[in-house]
């Protein structure tokens, strides 16, 4: 095998590969995420949703024979499970983050239970952008296919960020966000906005749960997602609710993903379930960080629930 | 699904010409019969005011009179029971604040209604009507530009609300409603968070806009001297009802505060004993802390109470009077030292039991009671862990019944008993309750903070009577205000806090309105 050729390079070219490829799903639901918390509302059940559109892309890729139309069914149903959580929320003394919790066990109890007859077929998957083809090393060309919904992911990011700072609709967000009777004075209606953002919100975890399932590791099984859906919510307090620091945030947390295998690969076997844990304890280490007994986090919209 | 305000598409756009929008004359306004019930209750019955155009109207009444819920109303927050609205002597139906603002009427809020994140740049172009698509940023600015150039006071556009002071900010509310094309203002007590005199300078502008007739305003207060120095007609309510007013300038301050309160006594004055202060009792030396957002609020603070007088900490709200009081209640971390009784106090149960210190934080509902629990519980904070209430582990409610109801009856509390959770009393009856608890024992330490905020002259008078009294029985009191005249007529010395250190001192004897109000606007 390669691993000779490279010997240990190997492993910050795993980890580097691996970071493209496992922050997608991160990058998604913590983008969808963004947009929900700057609203003011805070959706702990993208988890839910994350595996829902797991399943169901997974199943509409199978049955259609098309890996996008599976993305597509997938960001489909958490728009409706987003729309779920909105319109629950919107019930006078209602807590977003109980609703959140419930939806959260809702999602997989309900993809587990319709995703039963998916675990043995195998789906078309989404396709890969081979931009390894110049080298001759395979290491390094395994290492460049990159999946096309990284891009999009990459590209929404700046997208996600010009739009809150530049137009009537993302100004609009931000407004019902940080103080939702200044908006209802000026005739916005927080209760609607909050439904399309988390709407939106639902609609990026679903499509971050296709790719687990169309791409990476590219089956459905009920051990699908490993908690990516509640990494990224606490990824977004990590962010500063901004959309370009998800992006790095989501590339950082791939790659402490990726540790485990990639040292795997090159025969460190030993502690492997313990790299496996870097992502959580990196969530631990940065939300300890993060956090201070003396100030309120910077940044944070004034209308949410966990930060008010 | 109803339709959805914020996309409707009938969006006033305020276009280029502003400075014509605003020779637009001011309106007149008429509200005739003005009724609301809410349940049995009748907050407001057959009220009628007329605004002339071109003209300052104040609105007085104590709290709970009916003036809020008149003017929601008017904007379209209520809808009145009976009663109808003409503007210009046309009809007017508002279903919704929308609706308010479409015919031109604006309301300035106690409480900030500016997006504190976002600049005053985006807040206002985002009060012009929802365009969902790109802001074309350079326009906007050069639009706003050319407004404020038609203004008499400015603001700066492109600095987060949260980081303007209480007065810019009091202004940028008045400049969205004008750049709204608001052409009747409604002020709700708009001076509240201003020095005395940013709190002239706003309403002297304002008014020389009613003169010059683009403007009509109605301010809400119970200051009697902003009404006789700005105001050109006056309308009193009491318990919902119309009792009173006219012009003010025939009006004298006896007059309309006998309208306001009616047949009972008029304020009196606490009754203070003169004496000399003893040894200080609560010191801070060097006291720095920061407030929620990481940023200084106190910057080396240093005072000292003395047993058997008053000191008074007046400031704008936001100064570092509330990081102050949160310090001596142990609810921030700080550096440098608080003394009470010569020892250094942390603000354990040990040690407010040893000094006999007592507190009374702004907002007591919220800092220091808990809402859900009953009265009398909410009294026991400070001694059920002691006999006779408490034995050993136990807690004897019998004792913590008896003791409350005790209370209750010597403080005046209003309540439907001592079970009732205490968020179900009045603003006032909490401030009662909650002195009760804390002045009932030895009280060696007081501290105060906006003590009666938002509370009516009976209840006042109440609270001022106790303050005093135990001043008189040899406690030390540091009272916090925001509000000058209850500084200056309780406290023996007048210090006043600005930017997070005290600026000033100053005896009761020598204080005066002039130089304390420049030592709080920071310009001495």
């Amino acid at each position: 095998m390669g691993v000779e050729a490279l010997g240990w390079w190997g492993v910050p070219l795993a980890v580097g590969a691996g970071a493209i490829r496992v922050s997608t799903p991160f990058l998604f639901v913590s983008l969808g995420e963004v947009v929900t918390e700057t609203a003011g509302r805070i959706n702990l059940g993208l988890e839910g949703t994350l595996v829902m559109g797991a399943m169901s892309g997974y199943a509409i890729s199978y049955y259609s024979g098309s890996p996008w139309l599976g993305v597509l069914a997938a960001g489909f149903v958490g728009s409706l499970l987003g729309a779920l959580h909105a319109g629950i929320c919107s019930l006078p003394r209602v807590n977003d983050i109980a609703v959140g919790i419930a939806l959260l066990l809702f999602g997989t109890g309900l993809a587990f239970f319709l995703g039963t007859p998916f675990v043995a077929p195998q789906a078309p998957n989404l396709p890969s952008i081979p931009l390894g083809f110049w080298s001759h090393v395979p290491q390094l060309q395994a290492a460049l296919k990159v999946n096309a919904l990284f891009f999009i992911g990459v590209a929404m990011a700046p997208i996600l960020a010009w739009v809150l700072r530049n137009t009537g609709i993302g100004l609009m967000i931000r407004m019902v966000g940080d103080n939702a009777e200044a908006a209802r004075a000026m005739g916005y209606s927080p209760l609607q906005v909050r439904l399309w953002a988390t709407t939106f919100g639902g609609f990026m975890a679903g499509v971050g749960g296709s790719f687990l399932s169309l791409y990476y590791p590219g089956s459905w099984s009920e051990g699908l997602s490993s908690g990516q859906g509640i990494i990224a919510v606490a990824l977004v307090i990590f962010a500063r609710w901004r959309p370009m620091y998800c992006l790095w945030a989501s590339l950082l947390f791939g790659g402490a993903g990726a540790l485990g295998p990639a040292l795997q690969s090159v025969g460190v076997s030993q502690g492997y379930y313990l790299f496996n844990a870097a992502p959580y304890v990196l969530t631990l280490v940065i939300m300890i960080v993060a956090c201070s007994p003396d100030r309120t986090l910077a940044g944070a919209p004034g209308e949410l629930s966990i930060t008010k | 699904m109803s339709s959805i305000h914020a996309f409707s598409l009938d969006d006033r756009r305020v276009d280029a010409g502003h400075g014509a929008a605003l020779a637009v004359r001011a309106p007149s306004l008429d509200a005739i019969g003005m009724t609301k019930r809410f349940g049995d209750f009748t907050a407001l019955d057959h009220v009628s005011l007329t605004l002339h155009p071109g003209t300052v109207h104040a609105l007085l009444g104590e709290n709970g009179a009916g003036k809020s819920t008149l003017v929601k109303c008017i904007m379209g927050f209520y809808h009145a029971d009976a009663g109808e609205l003409r503007l210009d002597g046309k009809p007017l139906r508002i279903a919704n604040p929308r609706d308010a603002q479409h015919a031109g009427i604006g309301m300035v809020y106690q409480h900030f209604t500016l997006v504190p994140s976002m600049t005053i740049l985006e807040n206002l172009t985002m009060g012009l009507g929802f365009r969902p698509g790109r802001i074309d940023w350079r326009a906007e600015r050069a639009k706003l530009e050319a407004f404020l150039t038609t203004m008499p006071f400015r603001v700066p556009i492109d600095s987060p609300v949260s980081g303007l002071s209480a007065g810019e900010k009091q202004k940028a509310e008045i400049l969205k409603q004008l750049y709204l094309k608001a052409r009747l203002i409604i002020l709700d007590e708009p001076t509240s968070v201003l020095t005395p005199q940013e709190a002239d300078e706003m309403l002297g502008l304002i008014r020389s806009m009613a003169i010059g007739g683009q403007l009509t305003v109605l301010i809400i207060t119970h200051k009697f001297r902003e009404v006789l120095a700005f105001a050109d007609e006056v309308t009193v309510l009491r318990r919902g009802r119309h009792v009173g007013g006219g012009r003010v300038a025939d009006l004298s301050v006896a007059d309309m505060a006998r309208m306001m309160v009616g047949e009972q006594a008029s304020r009196e004055h606490a009754g203070r004993e003169e004496r000399e202060p003893g040894p200080v009792m609560l010191a801070l030396r060097e006291v720095t802390a920061l407030d929620d957002a990481g940023a200084p609020a106190l910057r080396g603070v240093d005072l000292e109470v003395r047993r058997g007088e008053i000191v008074g900490v007046a400031g704008v709200s936001g100064n570092g009077q509330t990081a102050l009081v949160e310090v001596l209640g142990a609810q921030r971390r700080h550096e440098g030292t608080v003394l009470v009784g010569g020892d250094a106090f942390g603000g354990t149960r040990e040690e407010i039991r040893r000094h006999n210190f007592a507190l009374l934080p702004e907002e007591p509902l919220r800092n220091a009671c808990v809402g859900r629990m009953s009265v009398g519980e909410n009294m026991a904070f400070r001694h059920f862990d002691r006999p006779p209430i408490g034995s050993g582990v136990w807690v004897k409610r019998g004792a913590l019944r008896r003791r409350a109801r005790e209370l209750v009856e010597r403080y005046n509390v209003r309540t439907t008993g001592v079970d009732a959770p205490i968020m179900t009393l009045s603003g006032g009856n909490v401030q009662r309750a909650v002195l009760a608890r804390e002045l009932s024992g030895e009280v060696d330490v007081l501290v105060c903070a906006n003590p009666v905020f938002g509370l009516d002259f009976s209840a006042v008078a109440d609270i001022h009577g106790q303050i005093v009294a135990a001043r008189n029985r040899g406690a030390a009191v540091l009272l916090v205000s925001e509000d000058l005249d209850e500084l200056l007529e309780l406290a023996d010395r007048i210090l006043v806090m600005s930017a997070g250190r005290i600026v000033y001192e100053a005896a009761r004897a020598t204080a005066d309105r002039q130089s304390i109000g420049l030592h709080m606007a920071g310009h001495a």
